[in-house]
């Protein structure tokens, strides 16, 4: 089966290419990448016109949260894959807070294998840090890597023992794969709902400080400098541990980071009116703090995009502030919340391609994000200039909680392909 | 002439002329409590319910005789006050509540923004009795009513806010009514009682009680509640004492008639002194009358003057 993507401007920073090529797919890889108008259409039975689009690797998602096994009345790793594939992603890292806790080869092979009955695009398992994410004792890291992790992570609870951290940090060295951390010293942060400021104060509601971020992101970055290891901070939103990051690549140590979009694109204005589609973890900042973060995004302090994608059922959301669950739907609005910052002048459209295709597969060593010839033909073709609102009814998710509703944005998803097949065509919506 | 928002959820969306409209009206509903027979028709035929998800007696009360002064049918239902009731509870009840047609409900809840969320999904006004850290609008507006009677104009008065400012959700909505009044509000306690940017409201934050309460027309003192402590926002209650409680040698200092309030229940000797509570400076049982009154105001303004007959 061959497929021919032609006339299209192709971005693929891993292979330093932006131009008119068009792409030819056989038997799941691409086969040919050729200057427009080079591969004969002759026999090819799929052709897609690209004309006037943007021809990328398929977007690559570090940190997602599909709910499965557990909390399938949220999200399923099929329906997760579904709203993947709706916003441009092929790949998707399953954080391992599920029920049970992805902390041990049976839970990854029943993840990987529920991928491959009903998954649309490409899963890989994130383990546990520590068993049961109970901060306690670590998880069979050995075993969680060779079942098929590619990273390791208590997502939603940062590491709060900080010889936990090291030992970790030691530990993982052998087997290569980084420690995320969601970083959040949780004594400054207690009962807290959203950023300690000024709307915190007129809402009356408990604030969680910066600082809690702040210093957990300068405890890790220590260990790690005593330890070796890899250490990669997951949804920074404060802009001081921006500056930690950069300091601490400065100085050549292993560390890596990603930016979640809501963190630089809405502030914790956003929760006035007790929004609950706006609680999230950690919280919406400041302007300041947006800032900061765009000048990370902008001199490669921060390493790539990924929406911590965490879907919650009403139940879950439409409820008092302080009870609502942490988190927004967020692989469906990724594309055109990051275009926004090449509509601001803050990085390149290619950076942006890159941010969310070559730099995550490099952090994690994933052999994907690149339109290499003989690669799997995992792509994502999308016009950067479609107006549109925001609608979450239509989100593919399972789930619709998202505080973009009725947002004017640019950028639309047209064709996404896993294997050189169509999972998600804007033609069927 | 109608106020200009449906329900009352907090002191913030109400206008200059709301305050001054609900205080006048709570003004003309004094007498009637002071009537042999204290009740008029007003509301005859209406339906209030008084839904506390928090424990209360005088706020329960208070709304509670203010609508049976005005002749409307009260009802009191208590919400379970376990945290780990969900939101879909309240709004269900709400929901099933209002499936009877009450023509208004009072809402008390332990979370801030809790009487928002049920206006989403009621049509009934909802006059919030108290919602978290958040807002407690009929207080302001009672504190309002008692100071002005005894200042006659509001405008340019000096208040000083004394105690756990974070926790308060009388000193939110006082600060913001105040503000809208044209009073200069300046807030007194420990820095960890006192909510981050603050100043950045127009307020002044003063830890100095003496100092902050020597110009000041009005002393605000709040109840500070034992959990502090335990929280690890106060070193002890009797340390707190030392520096913020309200004592007739610190009242020395201030104005010679300088008003006292506190929105009670109060702790005695801890953040008021017991001679200065009883003295003659203290309006704090002249709150619990006013509290009346502003509830049969806001009642009264709520259903519509159309509706209702104040005589």
């Amino acid at each position: 089966m061959q497929t021919l993507i032609k006339n299209g401007r192709v971005i693929d920073p891993a292979n330093q290419i932006d131009g008119f090529f068009d792409i030819l797919i056989n038997n799941r890889k691409i086969e040919v990448v050729a200057p427009q108008g080079k591969i004969p259409a002759g026999k090819i039975k799929e052709i897609i016109d690209a004309k006037g689009c943007v021809v990328a690797p398929g977007f690559c998602d570090m940190h997602v949260h599909f709910r499965e096994p557990g909390h399938e009345y949220k999200e399923t790793i099929e329906t997760g894959s579904a709203s993947a594939a709706a916003g441009g992603f092929s790949t998707v890292a399953v954080m391992p807070n599920t029920s049970p806790v992805n902390d041990n080869r049976s839970v990854t092979e029943l993840i990987l294998s529920q991928a491959k009955k009903t998954a649309l695009v490409n899963i890989f398992p994130i383990g546990a840090i520590t068993k049961g994410l109970k901060g306690e004792t670590l998880s069979d890291m050995g075993e969680l890597k060779e079942s098929g992790c590619i990273g390791y992570s208590d997502d939603g609870r940062p590491v709060m023992d900080s010889e936990l951290m090291r030992r970790a940090l030691e530990y993982s060295r052998m087997f290569d794969l980084p420690c995320i951390q969601h970083s959040e010293v949780l004594d400054l942060t207690r009962g807290g709902c959203m950023n300690e400021g000024i709307v915190s104060t007129e809402l009356g509601l408990k604030g969680m400080p910066v600082e809690a971020e702040d210093i957990m992101v300068f405890r890790d970055i220590c260990l790690l400098e005593k330890t070796g290891g890899r250490l990669h901070v997951a949804h920074i939103s404060s802009g001081g541990a921006v500056e930690l990051v950069r300091q601490a690549k400065a100085k050549g140590l292993p560390v890596t980071c990603e930016v979640a979009p809501h963190h630089f694109t809405l502030t914790e204005e956003a929760c006035r009116n007790y929004d609950t589609n706006a609680k999230m973890s950690p919280p919406l900042r400041t302007d300041e703090d947006i800032d900061l973060i765009k000048d990370g995004l902008k001199d490669g302090t921060i390493d790539m995009i990924a929406t911590d994608h965490a879907p919650h059922d009403l139940a879950d959301k439409q409820v008092e502030f302080s009870n609502a669950c942490f988190g927004i739907v967020g692989l469906e609005t990724a594309l055109p919340l990051t275009l926004k910052l090449v509509d601001e002048n803050i990085i390149t459209l290619q950076k942006a391609v890159d941010l969310l295709t070559q730099q995550p597969c490099r952090v994690f060593n994933l052999d994907k994000g690149t339109l290499g010839v003989g690669k799997d033909a995992d792509i994502v073709i999308f016009n950067p200039d479609t107006e549109y609102t925001i609608d979450p009814a239509k989100f593919k998710s399972r789930s619709k909680n998202s505080p973009y509703k009725g947002w004017e944005v640019r950028g639309k998803i047209l064709h996404t392909l896993v294997a050189g097949k169509t999972v998600y065509s804007s033609d069927n919506d | 002439m109608l106020l200009s928002t449906k329900s009352i959820l907090s002191t913030k969306e109400l206008t200059k002329l709301d305050i001054q409209q609900i205080l006048d009206t709570a003004e003309s509903f004094k007498e009637i409590s002071t009537r042999a027979i204290k009740k008029v028709p007003t509301l005859r035929g209406k339906t209030i319910i008084n839904l506390f998800f928090e424990p209360s007696t005088r706020t329960r009360t208070s709304f509670e005789i203010a609508g049976k002064r005005l002749s409307a049918d009260v009802i009191n239902i208590s919400g379970s006050t376990s945290s780990t009731v969900k939101g879909e509870n309240l709004i269900d009840t709400a929901r099933n509540l209002e499936a009877m047609n009450p023509d208004i409900l009072v809402v008390r809840h332990q979370c801030s923004g809790a009487p928002a969320l049920l206006s989403q999904f009621v049509n009934s006004p909802i006059i919030n009795a108290g919602d978290g850290s958040h807002e407690h609008p009929s207080q302001a507006l009672l504190d309002l009513l008692t100071i002005r009677s005894h200042r006659g104009d509001l405008e340019g008065l000096k208040v000083a806010i004394v105690g756990d400012i974070s926790h308060s959700r009388v000193a939110r909505s006082n600060i913001k009514a105040m503000q809208t009044m044209g009073m200069k509000v300046r807030v007194v306690g420990p820095p960890p009682l006192i909510p981050v940017g603050l100043e950045r409201l127009g307020v002044e934050v003063s830890h100095n009680l003496i100092e902050a309460i020597k110009d000041v027309d009005v002393v605000m003192i709040l109840r500070i509640q034992l959990e502090r402590q335990n929280q690890g926002l106060l070193s002890s209650l009797r340390e707190y004492s030392n520096y913020f409680c309200l004592t007739s040698e610190a009242l020395a200092k201030a104005r010679d008639d300088v008003l006292i309030i506190h929105p009670g229940p109060v702790n005695r000797g801890v953040e008021i002194a017991l001679d200065v509570m009883e003295g003659p400076r203290s309006l704090i049982l002249n709150q619990v009358t006013n509290g009346v009154a502003i509830r049969m105001a806001l009642f009264y303004l709520l259903l519509g003057e159309n509706n209702a007959n104040p005589n």
